[in-house]
């Protein structure tokens, strides 16, 4: 088969490219630990309610200024309602649904993912900023899909 | 309505009606989900309420059924069955056509079913029907009706090329026809696994015969077919780009073989990939999201080789035409023909769309972007302006073809103000859409502001944008049916060019291209590999199941 010597340049160049852009993502998720979250834990989603952590869900202070935020995502709001850390707090969420599939991202910040009834989702954040972050649902969830947000307030 | 055919035709008259039928369908789809697409705007721009009878959410599901299925399905049937029939010696035979009007009756009952459903709001899940939402059982049925109809227009295409294979043993089959059997074996084997999901899962769900629903299973049967059903609606665009707009230009098909390679490398690439779609989700170790990652990006390859022909195509045509130094070419395009014109401002469309499509599909970046109205932005430049500008470009010479009029000046020159309203309106609206979401605005929301939290009411400036960008999108739809409608119906008799473009020399295509079980059982390994292991997990490993739940 024919190839133009420019196509072959190009092609040539764009392949290149990709290599490079494709070993630095590599890079980035598995030596920089930048991987998207992939929490592999489950849970029984009829009984979330009744299943520690999340049938008392709040911040659990688990080292110097480091919280788990054991989270209920449910049609339409989030368990604990606000929230309140220190300036410099890592906080580590942790999220399930009852129900339908939702959203957890944070404006802002890279804390993205979803939730999926049955299974926890995590994420982790250094609050280096003071103020009232908004914590929404991304996820269409039914009719008040528009309303399912909190806020973590950081001081 | 009965559209009258004439006799001046590039294909006989049962194959025009078969494909009108088929393209009718299609822009009766467009209109509704054109108007559906501009209230969503509307309301998310904080300009309307809508009246209690209706919701967000219900006319956002229209919209995505009836532009993302419906619209494209109909229009790609339609389109490829006629241009099978006009590069196979321009008719299909009693076999094609039995199957391409199966098709056309199964996928009517189905659209019919599943409008139904979202009309009486018993179908509020949006056109991916995440489970455990549960939309009402017809609205299923429905759907599986609109896929497996559509695999009997596939087997119209299917048939034609055997015969065409009898009569012709030995020989390289025409380009047209060779991306058409591409186009849809790429569509039947994706669909395959979302029918599996539809039968199997969904359908015995919800109407209470199984208790719950395997939830990860069903999202990764979804994703299976979510993105190659994106493929789906480019490669008839390619076709276009390929074999069609070289001859409007009074050019010719840049290479032959590159092009069937860039078709069977968009094959095998676009299905093992789903798990890109499903980058933030639990349960999927991030190992197998990277495999899927690698080989979604692998699609940058054949993406690269089609710019370089296109613009090989237009250079070659344009020096020929007597352009000079290095851009002279440029000028001789027919910038004023529309058939020309549409389908070029929707590849300066997919050169933005092509690289965020690498932001969504790249592991941390998607982070940032993912469920954001970023997603949006970047569907609408790919499907909403790439094909939709080409099947409108391919329109305006198709329907006066099958219809045995003419594409006249004036109609001509209504085509180009209504690209231009459709370029200007989709800019607007996807650039407003891509800003928010890097702001974090999320997608599939109605209108907001979080109780007036300062974050969403910086996005309400880009809303509005946003929705004034779809009422410009809103009348360049209905300029679009009122010249379509008049192709169909008042245009002058005559006979319009079917542009189907060969190559300038004759040359030699490795045969190896065509041989189907090669590719096919690359393809086979391919899915094995990256949807083997994390299926078989789903299935053994996985926590109990969800009852059906309705939140609308």
């Amino acid at each position: 088969m024919h190839l133009h010597r420019y196509e072959k340049i190009w092609l040539a160049l764009g392949a290149g490219g990709l290599a490079l852009f494709i070993a630095l993502l590599c890079v980035n998720a598995f030596a920089m630990g930048m991987a998207p979250p992939s929490n592999m834990e489950m849970i029984d989603p009829a009984q979330v309610t009744q299943t520690p952590p999340f049938d008392n869900p709040g911040l659990k202070k688990v080292g110097e200024n480091e919280y788990d935020a054991y989270m209920t995502a449910f049609a339409f709001g989030f368990a604990p309602g606000k929230m309140e850390v220190p300036l410099g707090a890592t906080v580590n969420f942790h999220v399930t649904s009852p129900d339908v599939v939702h959203g957890f991202q944070i404006p802002g910040t890279n804390v993205n993912f979803m939730v999926m009834p049955g299974h926890i989702n995590s994420a982790s954040y250094t609050f280096d900023k003071p103020g009232e972050y908004l914590i929404l649902c991304n996820e269409y969830c039914g009719a008040g899909h528009q309303v399912m947000a909190t806020t973590i307030t950081v001081k | 309505m009965k559209i009258a055919v004439f006799s001046q035709t590039p294909v006989d008259r049962s194959t025009a009606r078969l494909s009108l039928s088929y393209i009718w369908v299609a822009y009766a789809a467009f209109g509704l989900a054109a108007l559906a697409g501009m209230l969503q705007g509307m309301v998310r721009g904080g300009l309307i309420e809508l009246p209690s009878w209706t919701n967000y959410y219900q006319i956002l599901t229209a919209h995505g059924v009836l532009m993302a299925l419906i619209f494209t399905t109909y229009f790609i049937i339609g389109f490829l069955l006629s241009g099978v029939a006009r590069t196979t010696g321009g008719a299909l035979h009693a076999a094609a056509l039995r199957w391409g009007w199966a098709g056309w009756v199964l996928m009517t009952v189905g659209t019919a079913m599943a409008l139904v459903t979202i009309i009486t709001n018993d179908a509020s899940v949006l056109y991916t029907f995440y489970a455990p939402l549960k939309a009402s059982p017809y609205f299923y049925i429905g759907a599986a009706l609109l896929v497996v109809g559509s695999w009997l227009g596939g087997f119209a295409i299917f048939s034609s090329y055997r015969k065409w294979k009898r009569e012709n043993s030995g020989k390289m089959s025409p380009l047209f026809v060779f991306m058409s059997v591409t186009t849809f074996l790429l569509w039947i084997i994706a669909t395959l696994p979302v029918a599996v999901e539809v039968l199997f899962q969904l359908i015995p769900w919800s109407f209470g015969w199984t208790s719950t629903i395997n939830i990860m299973l069903s999202r990764t049967l979804f994703w299976f077919f979510g993105h190659p059903l994106v493929y789906f609606w480019l490669m008839p665009a390619y076709i276009a780009w390929y074999v069609c707009v070289p001859r409007v230009i009074g050019g010719h098909v840049f290479s032959d073989s590159l092009a069937r390679l860039a078709f069977i490398c968009l094959l095998l690439f676009s299905i093992p990939v789903g798990f890109h779609h499903q980058l933030m989700e639990p349960g999927i170790s991030p190992g197998w999201k990277m495999i899927h990652v690698i080989l979604t990006l692998i699609v940058v390859i054949p993406s690269l080789m089609t710019a370089f022909s296109m613009f090989a195509t237009f250079e070659t045509t344009g020096r020929k035409k007597g352009g000079v130094g290095l851009f002279g070419w440029l000028k001789k395009m027919p910038w004023s023909d529309v058939r020309f014109f549409a389908p070029f401002v929707g590849m300066l469309f997919f050169i933005p769309a092509g690289a965020g499509g690498i932001i969504n599909a790249s592991n941390q970046m998607n982070a940032v972007v993912h469920n954001t109205v970023f997603v949006t932005g970047h569907f609408h430049i790919t499907i909403g302006a790439a094909v939709a500008l080409t099947f409108f470009g391919v329109s305006y010479w198709l329907i006066p073809a099958l219809t045995g009029r003419t594409l006249t000046r004036t109609a001509n020159r209504m085509g180009m103000v209504q690209t231009v309203f459709w370029a200007v309106g989709m800019f607007l609206m996807s650039f407003a859409m891509h800003y928010m979401g890097l702001q974090g605005s999320p997608r599939r929301t109605s209108y907001t502001t979080y109780m007036d939290h300062p974050v969403a009411l910086e996005w309400m400036d880009y809303q509005r944008v946003m929705a004034f960008g779809g009422g410009l999108l809103f009348t360049a739809a209905i300029l679009l049916l009122l010249i379509l409608g008049y192709l169909t119906f008042f245009a002058p008799k005559g006979k319009t060019e079917y542009p189907i473009a060969e190559t300038e020399t004759v040359q030699h295509t490795p045969r190896i291209l065509e041989r189907w079980p090669v590719w096919v059982g690359v393809l086979v390994f391919l899915i094995v590999m990256a949807y083997g292991y994390p299926i078989l997990e789903q299935l053994n490993h996985h926590p109990p199941g969800s009852p059906p739940i309705r939140t609308w």
